[in-house]
């Protein structure tokens, strides 16, 4: 079937099955190949976007279910030729190896900061009723932690999060 | 030839950075190509027996399949020599999840869901997974090397035993004895980016966009396989999203792709499932390694003894250098080690991230510390104090080697000094608190069959080609910089090429070979550039250009010198008292790498290795149904690999030391030295933080919980 999606800020029509997930339309239909597919199972977060400003998994949507909302992906954080900040700092702290799982991190990264600021607690949050998060290692583990990466950037990638948070 | 360096050394960002977080970089499913069809593979589900017969036609009569494939209209291979690579070529089925068929179809879902609708039959025969020590049909492997294409024993070249002096003699008579059997598990390398070829014929010529760690050997693969010559055969892999040896040579899947886009006349794209990766592209065999050792009262070896069964598959064997790293390691007169093969009906191994030194590291590395306390010796010293001051078998000086120093530096910033000699003598709260240490060891070799072209431009640019691989080891960034100063000009005068059969050949990215072989091939060809410059060319680079190839040149000094990247890893553990829950807050690492290119990157690699190393102590397991021969935990929810909050505070440090023999930019292996004795390090730090010797990976709780503590 015929549907329309809004990514990174462009409206694409395309056909697709109604098996086919969000991640194989991006993909395989319109050759947006920023979100990685990893696991295809919800399991390794490699496919990661922003869904109406949310992270969500790409592989475990259905892409016709998606006609109305705005899909961001990492390639779409980037405004014109500049990096978003969480990007620069990914590069800056060397919290990448393969490539692979970075566009998904940096997408849920993005999602998790906004997630902090308005208030979520986390599993390891001290007090789930507090209206401010504090941001610490263990609270970026923890929160990072769908986002698989294979390489072992971890030790990396939590103080270039963890820096822009500081912003 | 010596280099001046100003590029090396220098903590550059990522060059392919930019691209990686934006998610531009291509990888091999992402070369766009015209109308791709897309393959979705049939999978044997008995471990061993034959096909007879298959029932196809509900696949074939759905809307948009183009083909089904299986061993009875499957185009016959030029050669079926290789069993790994002989795709249908017969209807034998020697593994559970080997390929026995594939749907092609014109999308994705069409093809998986096809897939599904093929009825197979088979004959069964009786299959054995169980890795015993006691098995009658163990044998001593021959012909291993390099997958099966050269004459060593085992897979590195190397002989599968050796013996110096009487081990039995030597243990009988030692005041301080050890026997101790350790075990380790089924590993799989799990990649973020599955294994991927988009296949397309034009003419009689193959390409093949394929995730690789070296597009000349996996050239070289499909054009022995299809019969042509390697000229005709592209590969083209400029990213690779991950490998660990796993994309070193497993190209059944590339096979497939090939045969299938020859039967469709289309390019097609088969990018495999997580769980496909699970039989399809390899895995760390399981060992079980009896360690023997005896020293004098003064915590002096006097024997050591290595004796390893490891598994291979019948339907190709695979011999894996698991007790080589104790022929390196420490002193003793006396000493041997031994390989054994038990062949199983398995999918076949391969290399994983420092093959047979991970696990071989692991049982050593426990027995030295269960020696250590054994002897009353703090554990660093009881190393320091059995440091060889030659390879202890071959007699060959080390090129380099900085154990001790690692040692020393590792203790000092690790705090070790504050620890106390006596097991489950810390508690904090609920959680037992404790500390470990390890020894790492890797071969730091260069691997032949590297070549350059470098192409000087009268503008002072200049344009490096070599079919290298960049894994997320830095390639793109670290070759940049060992050109740069070969050609006495700054990173952004070069442009590096890598990544494609088009360019002149390369040696994979493995064995920790990469940068010391393909820079060595740069530098090289960089020298004969300048010279030829001056001697032909006034010192300037003519108005049309210059251009220059040459082979890497061998190393006279490989034959002479032990060469080893070495470095001392320290662990510190938390296991909960009540749940036997094992947290692992801080590792510490300081390796010996020689040079270090670009110490941004190379930081990374350790930190990698040794997170890594973390997931291999606490969490990997390919766990075997004996009763149906396959891997039961096939996907990233039940093979655990260490996520963000399963890894703590990691620290990576080296010694500043250029190694004079092993290459002109003085560097060693970086790639898998970091994984090596990590699982050691925490395993060591378990039995301090509990009294509880874990001998068998993965340390999971269980097993802490079943064995009787002791309370001191």
């Amino acid at each position: 079937m015929e549907i329309t999606l809004r990514v990174d800020g462009q409206e694409r029509r395309l056909v697709v099955d109604t098996r086919t997930s969000l991640l194989d339309a991006l993909r395989e239909r319109l050759g947006i190949t920023s979100p990685k597919k990893g696991c295809d199972h919800g399991q390794c977060g490699a496919c990661t976007v922003l869904l109406g400003g949310r992270r969500a998994l790409s592989c475990l949507a259905l892409a016709v279910a998606y006609e109305d909302a705005e899909i961001v992906t990492a390639a779409g954080l980037a405004e014109g030729g500049d990096l978003h900040p969480m990007q620069r700092s990914f590069i800056d702290h060397d919290a990448l190896q393969c490539g692979y799982c970075t566009p998904g991190q940096i997408v849920s990264a993005v999602g998790m900061l906004a997630e902090a600021e308005a208030g979520w607690p986390s599993a390891v949050s001290a007090d789930p009723d507090a209206d401010e998060v504090v941001l610490d290692d263990a609270e970026i583990a923890e929160r990072m932690s769908g986002n698989l990466c294979r390489c072992g950037a971890y030790v990396n990638i939590r103080p270039a999060i963890a820096e822009v948070a500081r912003r | 030839m010596s280099v001046i360096s100003h590029a090396v050394g220098t903590p550059l960002d990522r060059l392919d950075g930019p691209d990686k977080v934006k998610g531009a970089a291509v990888y091999a499913a992402e070369h766009p190509v015209d109308r791709p069809a897309y393959l979705y593979p049939l999978q044997a589900t008995i471990a061993v027996g034959r096909v007879i017969a298959l029932d196809t036609a509900a696949a074939g009569a759905e809307p948009d399949v183009l083909a089904v494939l299986t061993h009875r209209n499957a185009p016959r291979l030029a050669s079926a020599h290789d069993a790994e690579l002989a795709v249908l070529q017969s209807d034998e089925v020697a593994y559970r999840g080997q390929i026995i068929g594939g749907v092609i179809a014109e999308t994705p879902e069409t093809a998986r869901h096809a897939a599904h609708l093929v009825r197979v039959t088979y004959a069964e025969r009786a299959h054995d997974v169980a890795l015993r020590p006691d098995r009658d049909d163990l044998y001593k492997p021959l012909n291993a090397a390099f997958f099966c294409r050269g004459g060593g024993e085992l897979m590195d070249g190397s002989p599968a035993d050796s013996a110096v002096g009487d081990v039995d003699a030597a243990l009988a008579a030692a005041e301080v004895r050890l026997d101790a059997t350790y075990t380790t598990p089924i590993n799989h390398h799990n990649p973020m980016e599955p294994h991927t070829a988009v296949a397309l014929w034009s003419d009689d010529e193959l390409t093949v966009y394929c995730s690789t760690q070296g597009v000349t050997l996996s050239r070289d693969l499909l054009a022995t396989v299809f019969g042509l010559d390697p000229r005709r055969v592209r590969v083209v892999c400029p990213h690779v999203g991950g490998a660990f040896g796993s994309k070193v040579y497993c190209h059944s899947y590339a096979v497939l792709a090939a045969m299938a886009a020859q039967i469709v006349h289309r390019p097609v794209k088969f990018a495999l499932t997580r769980r496909q990766m699970f039989s399809l592209v390899g895995y760390r065999p399981a060992t079980v390694q009896r360690i023997r050792l005896g020293a004098d009262p003064g915590g002096r070896l006097t024997a050591i003894a290595h004796d390893v069964v490891v598994q291979t598959a019948k339907a190709k064997g695979y011999a894996e250098q698991v007790a080589v790293c104790t022929r390196c390691m420490y002193a003793a007169p006396h000493r041997r080690t031994t390989h054994r093969l038990a062949p199983l009906d398995l999918p076949v191994p391969t290399i994983m991230r420092a093959p047979g030194q991970a696990q071989g590291m692991f049982a050593l590395e426990s027995a030295m510390d269960e020696m250590a306390i054994a002897c009353g010796l703090d554990p660093v010293e009881f190393r320091i104090r059995n440091e060889p001051g030659v390879d202890p078998e071959t007699g060959r000086p080390f090129s380099s080697r900085h154990l001790v120093d690692c040692l020393r530096d590792g203790a000092r910033r690790f705090g070790w000094d504050r620890r106390g000699p006596v097991s489950r003598a810390r508690r904090e709260g609920a959680w037992l608190v404790g500390t470990g240490v390890s020894a790492s060891t890797h071969p730091s070799p260069r691997f032949a069959g590297n070549t350059t072209t470098i192409r000087a431009g009268p503008d002072g640019r200049h344009t490096v080609l070599i079919a290298a691989a960049d894994l997320g080891t830095g390639t793109w960034t670290a070759l940049t910089q060992i050109a740069a100063d070969a050609l006495g000009v700054t990173v952004d005068e070069v442009e590096l090429r890598i990544g494609d059969t088009a360019l002149p050949p390369a040696s994979p990215a493995g064995g920790s070979a990469g940068i010391d072989s393909w820079g060595t091939s740069v530098v090289e060809t960089a020298g004969r550039l300048r010279a030829l410059i001056d001697s032909h060319h006034g010192g300037v680079v003519p108005p049309q250009g210059l251009e220059v190839t040459s082979d890497m040149p061998d190393n006279p000094d490989a034959a002479h010198y032990a060469m080893h990247s070495f470095g001392a890893q320290f662990a510190e553990v938390r296991v909960h008292a009540d749940t036997g829950e094992v947290r692992v807050p801080r590792l510490l690492g300081v390796f010996d790498a020689g040079r270090v290119i670009n110490p941004k990157t190379a930081r990374s690699q350790l930190l990698g290795g040794m997170t890594m190393g973390l997931s291999m102590a606490l969490h990997e397991q390919g766990v075997v149904d004996p009763r149906f021969g396959h891997v039961v935990n096939g996907d990233l929810a039940e093979y655990h690999i260490a996520s963000h909050a399963d890894v703590g505070s990691v620290e990576a440090y080296w010694v500043e030391a250029e190694d004079p023999h092993t290459n002109p930019m003085g560097s060693k292996g970086i790639g898998e030295v970091g994984i090596v004795g990590t699982a050691a390090a925490i395993a060591n730090a378990v039995h301090h933080a509990t009294g509880i010797r874990v001998r068998d990976l993965p340390i999971t709780l269980d097993k802490l919980l079943r064995q009787p503590v002791v309370e001191e």
